[in-house]
């Protein structure tokens, strides 16, 4: 049976030789630009330093960047000198003290403020407690540490663990001891830092808190739905204004998420896409007809059109904005004419191509009515490239979303700009992560909307190409 | 039969003329709402736009004039300038290229995993579908901005960014490509008892490979550009050159960034229309 097989596999071989000879070439081609391939990516891993991401890759800076995306924090701050004065802070902001100036009313409840040999007790969420003295300060009752911990300052008044000459390295696990300063991080959650001048606590907890109303807000003591039920309420909060104004205000003023700014940013941004789309729209639509050879006769004209239009493209919106950045300043017209005008030639050639791969019949059963070539083009060319129009545009109108978030950043203003901000001062990374997830949940809504509206449209969300 | 005639054709009448009013009344409302979008978005841009509309039209010129002075006054002396920049020119299409061909790998996975056609388990798909939706949604400006901020100045935040924002972008092309391709050849190989990896392999991959090859040019494209871009907030290549030329004011050195750099994404455009001419025999 397999004798047989093998015969006639010879002999197909001999009938198209052609055939196999074409089978065997294009397998060593494909494997040559294979190798070629495989090697230029070696070259790559070089010359990019691709092998350098683990000695770039710094993980305690990527942990802290994420902690900060989802948790907030609370300082303590003891300094030797005046005991009796601790200072909470929410995230060590000077403007945002706790218990300022109703102390009783407002420290948070994980403080106890005690008489002198009890010590004020700092309660963290894994229980483990960090108690101040006037002269020590003491770590009890951690999880996983079988110690409790004292730690002083010496009459150098330089800080030390008690006792930690006699302690093996590992029951000192998230210390970390230099001359002037003793830290005690046992997870990213909990550190307490001795100084010789003041000792620093802080206290981390997840959630974005003060997202809807910020530290100093009269609306700061009710959530976000207890303040939108006052709303209904006819007592006011506060005597100047009414609770449904003071809601929002209060919302769009916070200090710590900027709302009011981020919102209008955004809107910033989204207006430089949507305009700029329309922009490039109205210009493409005319100069399309001009640069298709079956409505243009003029092969001058259709050249120069055709390069124009590669001319604009090419000159990528990057060149673009900042031409426009110099003229318009920073602002949204910057963005809109960059994508405007990097789109019309984009559109332009999209366009035309579309109007040159039109039926001709349909235009020839309108001539044969004796119509004007106005006509012709009116009823013969346009229905047929109309859903091609609105399909292009509106797929372009997504990708322009992206793009006006990365002219902002580049000095246009909008939401890539507060982006930048946010990440530059270094310790935002909350409103970094707010924004992001904006930018993200734009950017998808974007992408719907223009799938729907070409859905409605023309009845298909997907891009027609002809 | 023939009495019926008119009365039909009087419905037909009715139901022309409802559908034309319905379609104007629907035309003029798109009309009216891009209007009312239109009017809105300029009084927003007005509102936030620093300098004002009319200053900046007549102030548009002032820029690309300055520069290209400043080039004159160069005279022969201009083109060793130029290529002075080639170097960093071939680091920014080095990123792009490098990056572009790690994503289409992962977005060849991707897209295998987010097949209809190459999957049964649902959740599979629609978990695979979510994560290219998020990855592709991202500016690469985005992640590039928060890898830099991790890990320095380099060019590695660049190859990250453009790899994922690559791999989701390409991964929903692929997808649709795999799920649009004859399942045929997937039948006749099944009959003759063909494993999965043997299906994929002598079924699905000729007959979109050159589909993908096509639409990685076009990424490769487009990535050249996002790494201009990428440089300019500092992933080195000859968008941080430029930036660092528009800073200090070398209107020469930026016209001739400028003139690499349009060059380069023409010439781009040009050859990779040719290359996915000759690999699927049209232009798109």
């Amino acid at each position: 049976m397999s004798s047989s097989l093998a015969i006639e596999r010879d002999n197909i071989r001999k009938l198209f030789p052609d055939t196999f000879n074409q089978a065997r070439k294009s397998r060593i081609k494909g494997q040559i630009i294979f190798f070629l391939i495989l090697i230029y990516l070696i070259i790559g891993f070089f010359t990019l330093d691709v092998v350098d991401i683990p000695k770039k890759w710094k993980p305690q800076n990527a942990a802290m960047f994420v902690l900060d995306t989802y948790a907030h924090k609370d300082h303590v701050t003891m300094k030797w000198e005046n005991p009796d004065d601790i200072k909470i802070a929410f995230e060590g902001n000077y403007r945002s003290v706790y218990g300022r100036d109703n102390l009783d009313k407002s420290i948070p409840e994980w403080f106890y403020k005690n008489s002198d040999n009890i010590g004020n007790v700092i309660e963290f969420n894994n229980e483990g407690k960090a108690i101040l003295y006037k002269d020590r300060v003491e770590i009890v009752n951690f999880p996983k540490y079988e110690r409790n911990f004292t730690i002083k300052l010496n009459t150098n008044s330089k800080p030390y663990v008690v006792g930690s000459e006699d302690l093996a390295k590992d029951d000192l696990k998230g210390f970390r001891i230099t001359e002037n300063r003793v830290e005690f991080r046992p997870t990213l959650h909990e550190r307490v830092q001795v100084y010789p001048k003041k000792v620093e606590i802080h206290r981390y907890s997840i959630g974005w808190k003060y997202f809807w109303f910020d530290f100093s807000s009269p609306l700061e003591p009710y959530s976000f739905f207890e303040a939108l039920g006052l709303t209904f309420s006819k007592e006011r909060v506060v005597p100047e204004m009414s609770n449904l104004k003071l809601f929002l205000t209060e919302i769009k003023d916070n200090e710590a998420f900027m709302h009011g700014r981020v919102w209008w940013a955004m809107l910033e941004t989204i207006v430089m896409a949507v305009l700029g789309t329309m922009f490039a729209t109205v210009m493409a639509l005319p100069l399309s007809f001009l640069a298709a050879y079956n409505v243009t006769p003029i092969k001058a004209l259709r050249f120069t059109l055709r390069r124009l239009f590669d001319t604009l493209r090419g000159i990528d919106f990057l060149i673009w904005s900042l031409i426009f950045l110099r003229a318009f300043g920073p602002g949204p017209f910057t963005g809109i004419f960059a994508i405007g005008f990097t789109d019309t030639g984009t559109l332009g050639k999209l366009y035309s191509e579309a109007i040159e791969n039109t039926e001709k019949k349909q235009q020839e059963g309108v001539q044969s009515t004796g119509a004007s070539k106005f006509l012709q083009h009116r009823f013969g060319i346009i229905p047929q490239i109309l859903p091609i129009f609105v399909s292009q545009s509106l797929y372009y109108l997504e990708s322009n979303t992206r793009g006006a978030v990365i002219i902002g950043a580049m000095g246009a203003g909008g939401i890539g700009l507060q982006f930048l901000g946010a990440l530059g001062t270094g310790n935002d990374f909350e409103n970094v992560a707010y924004m992001a997830i904006l930018v993200l949940a734009v950017v998808i809504f974007m992408d719907r909307l223009s799938a729907w509206l070409r859905r409605i449209l023309i009845g298909t969300d997907q891009l027609i190409v002809r | 039969m023939s009495k019926a005639l008119p009365a039909n054709l009087e419905q037909i009448e009715v139901n022309l003329k409802k559908l034309t009013n319905q379609r104007t009344r629907s035309s003029l409302l798109g009309i009216a709402i891009l209007i009312l979008v239109f009017f809105s978005g300029t009084l927003v841009s007005l509102e936030a736009n620093a300098g004002s509309f009319g200053r900046g039209i007549a102030n548009f010129f002032n820029y690309p004039r300055d520069l290209f002075i400043d080039t004159f006054e160069m005279g022969w002396k201009y083109w060793p300038r130029v290529v002075k920049y080639i170097p960093e020119l071939i680091t920014t299409l080095n990123i792009a290229l490098f990056s572009t061909s790690i994503g289409f790998v992962l977005a060849v996975i991707f897209a295998i995993f987010s097949s209809r056609n190459l999957i049964r388990n649902k959740r599979v798909i629609q978990f695979t579908k979510f994560f290219m939706d998020v990855t592709r949604s991202f500016p690469t400006l985005i992640i590039a901005m928060v890898f830099l901020y991790l890990m320095g100045k380099s060019s590695l935040p660049a190859v990250i960014a453009i790899t994922i924002h690559t791999a989701g972008a390409l991964g929903k092309l692929f997808t649709e490509a795999i799920e649009n391709c004859d399942g045929k050849p997937i039948e006749g190989l099944s009959s003759v008892g063909a494993t999965w990896t043997q299906k994929i392999r002598f079924s699905v991959l000729p007959q979109v490979l050159p589909l993908f090859l096509s639409y990685g040019i076009l990424r490769l494209e487009i990535n050249v550009r996002e790494s201009t871009i990428l440089g300019f907030v500092g992933a080195g290549g000859i968008g941080e050159m430029l930036a660092a030329l528009i800073q200090w004011n070398y209107g020469a050195d930026v016209l001739a960034c400028m003139f690499l750099l349009v060059g380069t994404i023409i010439a781009l455009d040009y050859l990779s229309a040719y290359w996915r001419h000759n690999l699927i025999g049209v232009n798109q």
